[in-house]
């Protein structure tokens, strides 16, 4: 389990927890971020910069602080469903 | 009747709502175009109904400031109808709202747009399953073309024929449930084929690479000044200056010149005569400046900006420079005002809305009016000291841009606080639609004009009367000092400075009769940059930022604006 920082740019990972308050978690999960999905990650914008990700069909830039909260599992390619 | 229109950001609510109701709002392809809200009529059936053009959302439990509008417009207004707009290529993330809508049992009609995307992107809804499952009418719409329009106004006047004896089908949920939920209508309803990844998609990840989204970011801006500047010289040598020397000019100055001849009106109105850039007549020099100067800019700075809007770029731009933001004490999404900002500072100012933080928008609101300077200002700069060369346009841009610099790093240190993170979705890259460009830059160039025109009327009135009665005079006597000494400015530039309290590229192009040398163009262009916003931007700035940080960016503009000044007098000499 890592971090959605830690995690290498184009692996597939999938979402294992969400750390951080009941108004961040809400917050995610309005944009369809939450346990279990499965992800891209697409780039680390330079700097320590957002990431952006793919998932669900769309793409989401995250700061790095909460991509330090959001936990994920690495997953194999075949696994990936989108 | 009210009628709400709701959805997620970016899925085209703003085009939906123009297409409903034939009033024009301005929309782009990244979230967050419409802060505050549109009123618009409708007819359904022989009644008149207002509809409302509402912030996108992703729910109903907000997170930012344009959420809380949302919410705030849906459970206080009480619609009796809503039209909810969905992106058909997401309908996944979509639903969540819609079905929050739904669990209140107001009727709903609900509009699948981008449905042509979605059909290219390899992505099968069955709609008739869809429509059951939600229980109000589902229809397919691409609304940039018109496609689904008018079934979405038959289905409403249906809808609200039908609202008494309407039953609402879902029912209230928690989060889990609802996406629950969803999983079973998708798995039921919708189907996607796997495709391989276009040259556009390709084209998006690269724009956010650490080494080829700079590179991109760097073609992007040379592109866009090569466009804008290139253009715009063209069309004014060989449209806008004929048609004013060889028919405009001899035409409005003997007109003039026959009705008041050797008058007070025929010298504020034409001057000296059309040929005459001393002469600073309304209908001569101040026309020529803002419609042969001026208005070729400001056409193709906003062409270009509507092709970058309505592409995708910008969101991605935000994202690759959001850590140098940070510095400044911004987030990477002010590139938004700030990019608007070269065009007007008003609307860009306005769109300061954008961003969460009340300092972040104090911030971003101060540097656009100390170092950002418009399309208007830009195109005289580039007309008064591009003959001389290059390096005296750059050193002026240089200036402004090292201001920004500092001014920002200065304001990130001294207001407590940080600047949010960057949460945002990111649009897919959308070829622009050319009607919609067209037509946005059309009412951008039309708000420009409506904008301008007063205030050159105005500015050149007020000169003129101040001089007329001496007042000039006092001022000049206050100022002299601090002119001739710290910037190295002849007495005569204080009109110019006081026009600039008006409009600054009338003020600037009145330093072009005053015969300076081109180092002092560069430090009174200069000056007029940093030294005052023009008498729309402070207006919005009030509004905006309220009058105690008004002040606080005021004092800071003239403070810069003095020191800057003699600085660049002492390197230039």
């Amino acid at each position: 389990m890592i971090s959605l920082t830690k995690l290498s740019v184009g692996e597939n990972a999938v979402i294992v927890e969400i750390k951080g308050g009941l108004g961040f978690k809400k917050r995610l999960e309005s944009l369809n971020l939450r346990k279990g999905k499965s992800l891209r990650k697409i780039s680390s914008a330079p700097f320590h910069g957002p990431v952006v990700i793919e998932i669900g069909g769309c793409k989401i830039a995250i700061g790095q602080g909460m991509a330090s909260k959001i936990l994920v599992e690495v997953a194999h390619e075949n696994t990936f469903n989108g | 009747m009210k009628i709400l229109l709701m959805g997620n950001p970016n899925v085209g609510k703003s085009v939906v709502f123009s297409r409903l109701t034939g009033v024009h709002v301005v929309s782009s392809n990244y979230p967050g175009t419409t802060v505050g809200y549109t009123k618009g009529k409708i007819n359904v059936g022989t009644e008149e109904a207002d509809m409302m053009d509402v912030p996108g959302t992703y729910s109903l439990t907000p997170s930012c400031k344009a959420e809380e509008v949302a919410r705030d417009m849906f459970f206080d207004e009480k619609p009796d109808l809503v039209v909810n707009v969905l992106d058909s290529t997401n309908l996944e993330r979509n639903l969540f709202l819609t079905l929050q809508i739904l669990e209140s049992g107001i009727p709903t009609v609900i509009v699948l747009n981008m449905w042509d995307a979605a059909k290219r992107k390899g992505v099968h809804i069955n709609l008739e399953k869809l429509t059951k499952s939600l229980g109000v009418p589902v229809i397919p719409a691409t609304a940039v073309t018109g496609e689904g329009i008018n079934e979405t106004v038959s289905k409403i006047n249906e809808v609200s024929k039908g609202m008494d004896s309407y039953k609402p089908k879902i029912t209230s949920m928690n989060g889990d449930e609802r996406w629950a939920f969803i999983g079973n209508i998708l798995d039921d309803v919708q189907r996607i084929e796997h495709r391989h990844p276009t040259i556009l998609e390709r084209l998006e990840d690269a724009s956010v690479h650490p080494v080829f989204g700079f590179v991109i970011a760097a073609v992007v801006l040379y592109i866009t000044l090569e466009v804008v500047v290139g253009l715009s010289n063209m069309m004014i040598t060989y449209i806008m200056d004929p048609f004013y020397y060889n028919y405009y000019g001899p035409f409005i100055t003997n007109l003039i010149s026959g009705w008041f001849p050797n008058s007070i009106v025929q010298s504020i109105l034409v001057g000296t005569g059309y040929q005459d850039a001393t002469s600073f007549g309304i209908l001569t020099t101040g026309v020529y400046v803002e419609f042969a100067v001026v208005l070729p800019y400001i056409l193709f700075f906003y062409f270009m900006l509507g092709v970058l809007e309505d592409f995708g770029y910008l969101p991605r731009l935000a994202v690759l420079i959001d850590s140098l933001m940070h510095k400044i004490g911004l987030h990477g999404y002010s590139v938004i005002p700030i990019i608007l900002g070269f065009g007007c500072n008003f609307p860009a100012v306005m769109s300061t809305r954008i961003l969460e933080g009340k300092r972040e928008k104090f911030i971003a609101a101060t540097l656009i009016a100390i170092s950002v300077p418009c399309m208007a200002q830009t195109a005289v700069i580039i007309g008064l000291l591009g003959p001389y060369g290059l390096q005296y346009i750059a050193i002026v841009y240089g200036t402004l841009f090292l201001i920004f610099i500092f001014v920002g790093m200065l304001l990130n240190r001294l207001i407590k606080g940080e600047s949010p993170e960057v949460f945002l979705e990111i649009p897919p890259y959308r070829i622009p639609h050319l009607n919609t460009l067209l037509k946005k830059t059309w009412f951008r160039v039309k708000a420009f004009v409506i904008e301008a025109v007063p205030f050159v009327f105005l500015g050149v009135l007020a000169i003129n009367l101040l001089y007329i009665f001496g007042i000039m005079n006092v001022i000049i006597a206050a100022l002299s000092p601090v002119l001739s000494n710290l910037f190295g400015l002849p007495n005569d530039a204080i009109g110019a400075l006081v026009m600039g309290l008006l409009r600054k590229d009338l003020a600037t192009a009145m330093l072009a009769p005053l015969n300076l040398g081109i180092n002092q163009l560069v430090v009174a262009s200069t000056v007029l940059a940093v030294s005052f916003p023009c008498i729309a931007t402070l207006v919005i700035l009030l509004k905006e930022i309220g009058i105690k940080d008004t002040l606080k960016t005021l004092a800071l503009m003239m403070g810069m604006a003095l020191v800057v000044g003699t600085i660049l007098h002492l390197i230039l000499g």
